[in-house]
């Protein structure tokens, strides 16, 4: 299976964040707005609702009770076992997501909490590597997962990938494995993972814990699949139906439990997850209230 | 030695030598000259240049070895080396993919689980067998076979040969990712020794799917990637001619993926392939097979489960406030 990124687009923002300046383009109604505004929006067009791409910091900032978050796994970076050289030294590409991207690795991750209810987070940011899984993210995912284990509190990811790590070979295939064995254990323990797929989810995170949640949540529009479509029309030589590989396709075809708007999260994972853990630690029955 | 009818690039001069050991044969016989000597002599030559160049095969040539028509498939071992192999079919919801097979087996004379992915040899069976690329009714299928082995305590063995999970509009409708992603976490948890053996084509999260076990072995010439050497070149290459550099960067190989720690055990092919004596092949995985049966049988449940979590926990290199850790 080729994990590689996406080749086609469903929006123009594909790639970058809005772009510098005080203006943007809504894609969806081709209207100008204000960046400042779509910013203060969690990036989400105020007319429209068209969710454009947000950094893991900034949802982070946006997700939690003010000042509960604490990241962990800071340190954890990328390696170069493979001695990986393609047009460029992988280290010498790792650098570069580094300075672009303001962030260490292609996954924050940590504890916080949301309306008073403590959950283990890992979010991950296209930005860096497009979001790709080596074994840095991987460890950073498994350990978010493991520390939701550990504390007996849920898990919740974010994705936000390209697929695998190509330069780290073998080892960015394995961290599929590695991330679902961690989500068996805290199946076993009975505690909740909710996944949040985010524009884009392709390839092995999506094959892996992306869709090993206990409930499956998408951003409106979000692009997400397993093959690339380039990859399946090369294979075979099929038309892709318009909106193919969409949240909405997912939802229609049964393989996701929603569709939420990045400005609900927050209330839609308390409620949620009110339901799942907190109603049944306590013994009651959850009231829908915090 | 038969002349072979499909050549790779790089044993075309092995058939230069076969052509001419067929025509020193023809010429004994037609002159009713004594050419012995002479036929020995290049005997010894096509074995010699055989050895040389199967001992010296980069991980591009290797790729083409895994991947020629004539490879032995999973069945070929299965039959070779199991006794009553009964196909249980279908994955009880949608269909019966013949991608990915499975079934009751007896090895040396215990029972065990297969559950197979197994390419067609003629155009007939290769269009029903999808060439290899499973759907996700495939991995749901395996999955069903695993946990029969489970409940009934029955070790798997999986025999891996993808070129990759199938990628097309109906694959993706019916969610093969998902069954992917629940193989993988279920397989991690199952309750029964697993073993798995790379036979030709470790295609990526297809060949993953069934690829989550105890133990992983991997013949000499077999490969697993994490996506096609082709893939790679394209992507980061730009250029799909580039798939020797693609598969040598990746480290695909089998010798690559044991000093990575990734696979447990490569088994040896016979010169010239396992193509070029089944049997052989066979006796080698039989032989191997049995020895971590043997190892993994003596490990409580518990023990089994602990071993396989830290076996994929500290799979991946990364650094950590400056130290390389795993």
């Amino acid at each position: 299976m080729h994990f590689d990124k996406p080749t086609y687009t469903v929006r123009k923002t594909r790639k970058k964040d809005i772009p510098k300046g005080l203006y943007t383009k809504d894609p969806v109604t081709g209207d100008i707005v204000f960046n400042k505004e779509v910013e203060d929006n969690q990036m989400v067009a105020p007319k429209s609702g068209h969710h454009f791409p947000i950094g893991a910091r900034a949802r982070i900032a946006h997700l939690f009770d003010e000042g509960s978050f604490v990241e962990t796994d800071a340190k954890v970076k990328s390696s170069d076992p493979l001695k990986f050289v393609d047009s460029q030294p992988y280290p010498d590409r790792i650098k570069r997501y580094e300075r672009d991207s303001g962030l260490p690795e292609a996954v924050i991750n940590g504890t916080g909490k949301i309306h008073g209810i403590e959950i283990s987070v890992a979010v991950m940011d296209f930005k860096f590597c497009g979001g790709a899984m080596g074994a840095a993210a991987g460890e950073k995912l498994t350990r978010a997962i493991e520390t939701a284990a550990a504390k007996k509190i849920p898990c919740i990811i974010f994705s936000a990938s390209g697929g695998a790590r190509m330069q780290e070979g073998i080892y960015s295939l394995m961290q599929m494995a590695k991330t679902s064995a961690a989500l068996g254990r805290l199946a076993q323990a009975k505690l909740p993972f909710i996944s949040v797929l985010t524009h884009p989810t392709m390839g092995g995170v999506t094959a892996s814990f992306a869709t090993l949640g206990d409930v499956i949540l998408a951003e409106p529009g979000a692009l997400i699949g397993f093959a690339g479509a380039r990859v399946i029309k090369d294979t075979t030589k099929q038309t892709l139906p318009a909106g193919f590989q969409t949240a909405e396709f997912l939802l229609k075809h049964g393989l996701i439990d929603q569709i939420v708007s990045r400005l609900d999260l927050r209330d839609r994972l308390r409620d949620l997850l009110l339901a799942l853990h907190v109603g049944r630690k306590d013994g009651v029955p959850a009231t829908g209230k915090n | 030695m038969e002349t072979p009818v499909y050549v790779l690039e790089f044993e075309k001069p092995l058939r230069e030598l076969s052509k001419q050991l067929d025509e020193l044969r023809q010429q004994s016989i037609e002159t009713n000259v004594d050419l012995a000597k002479e036929i020995r002599a290049i005997e010894v030559k096509i074995d010699a240049m055989q050895r040389d160049i199967y001992s010296n095969l980069s991980p591009w040539q290797k790729v083409q070895v895994a991947r020629h028509p004539k490879r032995p498939y999973a069945l070929d071992y299965v039959n070779l080396l199991c006794e009553n192999f009964h196909e249980l079919h279908g994955d009880r919801q949608f269909k019966d993919d013949q991608a990915l097979i499975g079934g009751t087996a007896f090895f040396h004379g215990h029972a065990v689980m297969i559950v197979a992915q197994q390419k067609g040899r003629d155009p007939k069976e290769r269009i029903a067998r999808n060439f290899g690329m499973p759907q996700p009714e495939g991995y749901r299928k395996a999955l069903r076979l695993m946990r029969l082995a489970e409940k009934f305590g029955l070790p798997v063995l999986t025999f891996i040969d993808t070129p990759g999970a199938f990628p097309g509009i109906e694959s993706e409708a019916r969610h093969v990712s998902e069954a992917i992603a629940v193989n993988l976490r279920e397989m991690a948890m199952l309750r029964t020794p697993t073993i798995s053996v790379v036979v030709g084509e470790g295609g990526s999260g297809g060949a993953l799917g069934i690829g989550v076990t105890d133990r992983v072995l991997i013949f000499e010439n077999s490969y697993y990637s994490v996506i096609s050497p082709e893939g790679c070149a394209a992507i980061l290459w730009k250029d799909g001619t580039k798939a020797p550099i693609a598969a040598e960067a990746l480290k695909v190989s089998a010798d690559h993926l044991e000093k990575l720690g990734v696979v447990d055990e490569v088994i040896p092919e016979p010169k010239g392939g396992a193509h070029n004596d089944v049997k052989h092949a066979a006796s080698a995985l039989g032989y191997a097979l049995q020895k971590h049966l043997n190892d993994l049988r003596a490990l409580n449940t518990e023990k089994l489960l602990d071993t396989r979590y830290e076996r994929y926990r500290h799979l991946g290199v990364f650094e950590e406030a400056g130290t390389v850790r795993s």
